[in-house]
């Protein structure tokens, strides 16, 4: 048995040596890398937008204040070359094919922070010199000729330079580096002209695709099918007020391709949406249930069943303060401007809506893991803000005992009264310590029954784990989002922060049985990855979904009735026709749910009546949504029916919209038309 | 001269934009970078181009170097790191249904290609589990104390002494297995 281990370690220790050639080739390339690091790495800018035309006018009126004589005679030189640029930028310009959406922020760093900035970036200046040679293929360079080429028109126009006194605290630090870019032309005319043609290949840099082929891995599964009543009554399956596969339908539609099948979650999708349901009486279940029945847009022989769940609004006032831990992703590959950056902003705009008692951690997960936060009163604003601040991406994903850390944190943080929740932001590196798959599992699952509830912030694109984010959250009793813009962080951490954070009902499961008197087929769309097994509905011990304060669910069936035309299975010969029970009932719909921190659940029942309704503006919307689902995965059950009826549909059903949303699909609607032609 | 100045101070330097400091630095440990890559992955192509791809993101992750700790340590730390990484961008993500299974699907096929090497010792490693595979290459194979080895691996000491008798453990079992086929 030493044996063994002697012979591993003699295995181990006879290493083949490293190949030459592929050391140098290394050795060189990482050499070039080095350079250009030092290129990009002067020029921390403090949020994700470069303020670029602003930003232009500073630099412009610094270079002219910096000019000398013989710099000037430099710089027409330059004038020169920067006409060529000109010429040709306005013919590529129409190629960006995609056009990053800006943000607006306002950020206004500390004015030490800044003379910070410019003191680095003129330091840095002797290493840019050096790295001139690798400015063609730098993007930051190109940005530089960006910046170049857009300045050229004022200087030949001889614009008034007065422009210029218009830039705020923020936009000094682009400016700072474009003095850097200045002085280098001043002394060197013939490499900055290099800088001006290499503007040429800006366009063709944009249009360019990732070139990392991407790892995003997403939790889906087959399209339900249609069942036929007589054989399977019954339809189990948990809630899921989740609302990231609608997220990334977006992402993927507005960079200009359509979203992968699997990505494609449709109940997610219709529960981004905010609908008009009654709320709940005071003094009974957290939430109410509302039942319509109308016809099918797609199908004129079946009906779509909405059940459409309100959870209870809150009284802000007096909810429980919460224990938030913060556990953030910061390995290297969160280094992008819509990851770590947007991350940071978005909690920053969460902690608005914090109470002065909440308490905030954060806890980072990276090369240097660990606390970077400790519990903090949410009162103390500037505290969490600098924390959060210091922030930054790089080193490697080590990911020690990350989540371990956090639930620690959050049980250290634990009394009476208030609530834990564990907010994880990643971008798919759940690279989190525990290496087991059902380790981990079981881990967030006896984490969860001591009443810490976690939930998941999903941020750029790439390397998004989505089966892993929804199964973190789903078993972590949390919901999962996906944060691709400000706006959307506004949506989740601002406008429905209460029902990220405080759930009304634990478990929450549905069940329907179906009258096969009244009913011959049905089909329930999306939930794909919600489905329970029929004995799990009155099984306590099953995990489902929850719902938070203010949450709304929906859930659409599409129902035959009996005698349709549009029944596809014909009946079976051999077997007795079932024709029994109430002709007045649909179906029977059964709820099950906890009291958040209980153990054992309430039931609550109401019969379906049988009888369809005109279907109302919310109802429509959420059929035009069901049906981008269907047309973006499967749409075998849509028949003729195609974008031009859903966009029809969900332009004359967006009601009182006041956030936008609704027209925000249509758009995408659109978007999605032209895509798959 | 260069060669007198410690890791450390060079790491630094050339964090701080030190051209020099970089090359030489790069030229010190790459073939302790590929060493290590090779036990990691048992391949000498897979410990090439890992090795490519550390010394190129060196330049970037050289900023997350803190004086703290011992520049082998973190270069060991970032290497079994960017090995994690690739093992599990190479996994092909072909989810199971709960969204977990593919690791473990994917281990299981790299055991089965073991199982075909003929190479005793890739098939030995292929069938520890990644934690444990680290840890002997780092402590058989870099000869790193338990303690070193630890700090790499961002565990306690006593997990690592724990995993080697684990590995003693499991290669029993290999060598048991094998007698009795």
């Amino acid at each position: 048995m030493s044996d063994e281990f002697e012979k591993l370690r003699a295995g181990l220790k006879a290493n083949p040596a490293p190949d030459p050639a592929a050391k140098a080739e290394a050795l060189r390339r990482a050499m070039e890398n080095f350079d250009r690091h030092q290129e990009t790495a002067t020029k921390p800018r403090p949020n994700q937008d470069r303020p670029e035309r602003a930003g232009v006018l500073t630099g412009v009126r610094e270079m002219f204040t910096k000019l000398t004589t013989r710099g000037a005679l430099a710089a027409t030189a330059s004038v020169a070359a920067i006409g060529i640029g000109v010429m040709i930028w306005p013919s590529l310009e129409g190629q960006k094919v995609t056009p990053q959406p800006t943000v607006p922020v306002v950020q206004e760093p500390a004015p030490a922070e800044n003379e910070n900035r410019l003191r680095q970036a003129e330091t840095k200046e002797e290493f840019d010199d050096t790295a001139i040679a690798d400015a063609k293929t730098s993007s930051d360079a190109l940005g530089r000729a960006e910046t170049v080429v857009e300045a050229a028109p004022m200087v030949m126009a001889e614009e008034p330079v007065i422009v210029m006194d218009e830039p705020s605290i923020a936009l000094t630090a682009p400016a700072a580096d474009s003095v850097a870019t200045a002085k280098r032309a001043n002394g060197n005319s013939p490499q900055f002209s290099g800088y001006a043609q290499s503007g040429i290949a800006l366009p063709e840099a944009e249009i360019a695709p990732l070139p990392e082929p991407d790892t995003e891995t997403y939790a889906n599964d087959d399209p339900n099918p249609v069942k036929i009543v007589a054989e399977e009554p019954v339809s189990t399956f948990s809630i899921d007020t989740d609302t990231a596969s609608y997220s990334v339908i977006r992402s993927s539609l507005t960079n200009g391709h359509l979203p992968p099948k699997e990505a494609v979650r449709i109940e997610e999708m219709v529960n981004y949406f905010p609908y008009d349901y009654a709320a709940p009486d005071a003094g009974e279940a957290p939430f109410r249930a509302s039942i319509s029945l109308f016809q099918t847009p797609w199908n004129e022989n079946t009906q779509l069943l909405r059940i459409g769940i309100q959870g209870e609004l809150p009284a802000t006032d007096d909810r429980p303060p919460l224990n938030l831990v913060l556990l953030i992703d910061t390995s290297g590959s969160m280094d992008d401007p819509k990851k770590l950056p947007l991350l940071k902003q978005s909690f920053g705009l969460m902690l608005g809506q914090l109470r002065p008692e909440d308490r905030v951690a954060i806890v980072t997960y990276a090369g240097s893991a660990g606390l970077v936060l400790v519990p903090t009163e949410a009162s103390d604003r500037a505290t969490i803000l600098a924390a959060l601040d210091r922030l930054n991406a790089g080193g490697s994903t080590a990911g020690q005992e990350g989540l371990q850390q956090a639930y620690q944190v959050a049980e250290s943080m634990a009394e009476d009264g208030r609530i834990g929740r564990i907010l994880l932001a990643t971008d798919g590196d759940f690279n989190v310590g525990i290496h087991d798959p059902e380790e981990l599992k079981d881990f967030i699952a006896k984490k969860r029954d001591s009443g810490t509830y976690l939930s998941v912030l999903g941020f750029g694109r790439g390397n998004l784990d989505d089966a892993t984010m929804q199964a973190l959250a789903q078993n972590g009793n949390g919901t999962a989002a996906y944060i691709d813009t400000l706006s959307e962080a506004q949506k989740v951490l601002v406008d429905q922060l209460s029902g990220a954070l405080f759930p009304i009902a634990d478990d929450v499961k549905i069940q329907i049985e179906f009258n096969p008197a009244a009913v011959a087929e049905y089909r329930l769309i999306g939930y794909e990855t919600r489905a329970l097994a029929r004995e799990d509905f009155n099984n306590d011990k099953v995990d489902a979904g929850e719902i938070g304060a203010g949450h709304q669910v929906t859930a659409l069936y599409e129902v035959t009735p009996v005698g349709s035309p549009a029944i596809l299975s014909d009946p079976l010969r051999y077997a007795e026709p079932t024709l029994a029970g109430d002709f007045a009932e649909l179906g029977f719909l059964k709820l099950r749910y906890k009291q958040p921190g209980e153990e054992i659940s309430t039931l609550i029942e109401t019969p379906i009546p049988v009888t369809p309704g005109e279907a109302d503006a919310d109802a429509n919307f959420a059929a035009a949504i069901a049906g981008m689902g269907q047309l973006l995965s499967n749409p075998k059950y849509l028949g003729e029916w195609s974008w031009d009826e859903a966009i029809g549909l969900a332009n004359g059903a967006r009601g009182e919209d006041p956030f936008g949303y609704r027209a925000e699909a249509v758009q995408l609607m659109r978007l999605a038309q032209s895509l798959a032609r | 001269m260069r060669m007198q100045t410690p890791d450390e101070a060079l790491a630094i330097a050339a964090a701080n934009g030190d051209r020099e400091a970089f090359a030489a630095l790069l030229n010190r440990h790459y073939d302790r970078v590929f060493g290590l890559s090779f036990r990691l992955t048992g391949s000498k192509a897979e410990a090439e181009d890992l090795t490519q791809d550390i010394c190129l993101a060196l330049p970037a992750k050289l900023g997350s170097y803190r004086q703290a700790a011992r520049f082998t340590t973190w270069l060991y730390r970032v290497t079994v790191n960017a090995a994690h990484d690739r093992r599990r961008r190479m996994v092909t993500h072909r989810k199971a249904a709960d969204g977990w299974g593919d690791w473990e699907i994917a281990r299981r096929a790299e055991i089965a290609e073991a199982e075909e090497a003929e190479d005793w010792l890739t098939a030995t490693m292929a069938r520890l589990t990644p934690e444990l595979r680290d840890t002997v290459a780092l402590t058989l194979g870099e000869e790193l104390s338990q303690k070193d080895a630890a700090e790499v691996l961002g565990v306690s000491e006593g997990t690592v002494a724990w995993r080697m008798s684990e590995v003693k453990k499991r290669l029993r079992e290999m060598a048991r297995a094998e007698g009795m086929l």
